[in-house]
């Protein structure tokens, strides 16, 4: 079980005047190879809970497993956890420091030690994962790459660590169309073929429908609901009680539905929407 | 970690204290300063303290709120202490250690300059801990103002100190951003000696420089795009009034430095 939390509390600035629980009793499992969607408005608990998850954050109250490592409150030396689960922060070019590309990528695996060649051959695979030629970028500077690539040098600065499970907060924000369907899809070769265990968290119900096996939605520090992308969006109003809503695509199935349309409303991407779309109207003209 | 940091140690609340005009609460700090330094005898250090306890109580600031501002303190305080104990030339010898001695009067000292040390942090930081950053800042533009007659830019350098206040939350919190994400790929910044960890600081203060200059330059842009343009004939949305409070606070404070001149010369 790679990641497993038993009630977790996380409480900021504990005793000041400005004390704010973040998140509260929240019990999760993700589990081997699984692409998970974390939901949840501003303010949820979402990038609370995920720095948990590697050990960035320690609870104030209950245990987070992360394989067979415990993380408690007083737990030190979490560098293992830190190596095991990659963490890939909002706007993470942001964190980008040295001369060139090539040296940024190898920051972290030089930090866990690693001989010279073995760096070499890591900042070039994490390079390749991510789509950029070696060769090419290797020697520039990364604030001359565009927004997009710099993001993707950052993304490979984590995965050069070498993670089993690899996290991700918005790594689309701010990114044109093409960026985003480029990063997703570099994702899903990751989960695909590289069997990484991804959490995505997302602001978008379309992503996490087209890309993730389960979903986790938060609400107010706590776990509201859990379940596959069809059992979570069939309960459109309790996302929307939550300030969150559905797919278009399914909110475009449910007003079908209300006009006198026979669709199905369990619909939560396009591809599924233009197979029973055609079918109801092929009946249409048949009949 | 650095978000258990309070800046500028605002403490929010709704007391007869916190809602004294910023330009009163700046003067009586001043005065309350200077009128310890006239405090001759241990007996005028009662008024002190009856003054400061009236203070603290209407201010419902926790008594250990105030304390922890002492700490960082403790140390030159207790300097102080000693300093004037063991140096203070006395008659009254109580006993003496190797070359120390320790006299009545050096004992009284010491005692005596302790008490305004922690009076004076505590009266001052009772201004901080009733007063918004921003409130200060505007006090005190108000009160530099008699000073544009010496061409002193008295609106810029408040403006100034506002932006720098309002950065310092901004700042930390991209300070704990980039930690985080730079401890995510195996940083170290606790272990290690002087130099190394010198060292390792480079992966964080690269990028904190590079926000701060790009949010220099996005503030001015949009202060530009708003026509921001200087002090001149700008108006203020909460325009600061004196009011009966205001005019009790300097009672009181004329009171408390009455008291101190007569007990201290007569």
């Amino acid at each position: 079980m790679p990641v497993r939390m038993e009630q977790v509390t996380h409480t900021y600035m504990q005793g000041g005047p400005f004390e704010a629980t973040a998140i509260f009793n929240v019990n999760l499992e993700i589990h081997d190879g699984e692409f998970v969607g974390l939901i949840g408005h501003t303010g949820s608990g979402k990038s609370t809970l995920v720095q948990h998850m590697n050990g960035l954050l320690k609870p104030t109250q209950g245990t987070v497993i992360i394989n067979d490592i415990k993380i408690e409150k007083g737990s030190k030396d979490l560098k293992t956890v830190r190596q095991q689960v990659g963490l890939v922060f909002q706007y993470p070019e942001h964190q980008l420091f040295e001369e060139t590309v090539e040296k940024d990528i190898a920051f972290g695996p030089r930090n866990l030690g690693l001989s010279q060649e073995e760096i070499n051959d890591r900042v070039k695979e994490a390079l390749q994962l991510v789509g950029l030629p070696f060769d090419e970028v290797k020697d520039r500077s990364p604030f001359e790459l565009s927004g997009g690539q710099r993001r993707r040098v950052a993304i490979a600065g984590v995965l050069a660590m070498k993670p089993g499970i690899l996290i991700l907060d918005e790594p689309t924000a701010g990114l044109d169309p093409r960026g985003r369907d480029e990063i997703f899809r570099e994702i899903q070769v990751l989960h695909r073929k590289k069997e990484f265990t991804i959490v995505l968290v997302s602001h978008s119900m379309e992503d996490v429908a087209r890309l993730a096996d389960r979903i986790i939605v938060m609400n107010k520090g706590q776990v509201a609901l859990t379940g596959t992308p069809r059992e979570v969006f069939a309960q459109a109003d309790k996302l929307r009680q939550m300030g969150l809503d559905v797919p278009q695509i399914t909110n475009l199935m449910l007003a079908l539905r209300d006009k006198g349309l026979d669709v199905p409303v369990d619909i939560y991407t396009v591809e599924q929407a233009k197979d029973v779309l055609r079918k109801v109207l092929e009946g249409k003209r048949h009949a | 970690m650095l978000k258990d940091i309070t800046v500028g140690q605002y403490y929010p609340s709704d007391s007869p204290i916190h809602r004294l005009d910023p330009r009163t609460k700046l003067v009586i700090t001043f005065l309350f300063i200077i009128t310890i330094f006239f405090v001759r005898y241990y007996s005028g250090y009662i008024f002190v303290l009856a003054f400061m306890a009236l203070t603290v109580a209407l201010s419902r600031i926790p008594i250990r709120y105030i304390l922890k501002g002492l700490r960082p303190l403790i140390f030159i305080i207790l300097l102080t202490f000693f300093i004037n104990v063991f140096f203070t030339p006395g008659e009254t010898l109580l006993f003496s250690f190797w070359f120390l001695r320790v006299t009545e009067e050096g004992l009284r000292q010491g005692l005596f300059m302790g008490l305004r040390l922690i009076f004076l942090v505590t009266g001052t930081s009772l201004l901080t801990l009733t007063t918004s950053p921003i409130a200060l800042t505007d006090g005190i533009e108000l009160l530099l103002k008699p000073l544009r007659l010496i061409r002193f830019p008295s609106h810029e350098l408040a403006m100034m100190m506002t932006i720098a206040l309002r950065f310092i939350p901004t700042l930390l919190e991209e300070t704990d951003k980039i930690m985080k994400a730079q401890m995510a790929r195996g940083a170290d910044f606790e272990s290690g000696n002087l130099i190394q960890r010198a060292k390792s600081l480079v992966p964080l203060l690269v990028p904190l420089f590079i926000s701060a200059f790009r949010r220099a330059d996005e503030l001015a842009m949009a202060m530009e795009a708003r026509c921001y343009r200087g002090g001149d004939n700008r108006t203020r949305m909460k325009v600061l009034t004196m009011g009966r409070i205001d005019f009790a606070a300097y009672v009181v404070t004329a009171a408390l430095i009455a008291s101190v001149l007569l007990n201290t010369y007569l």
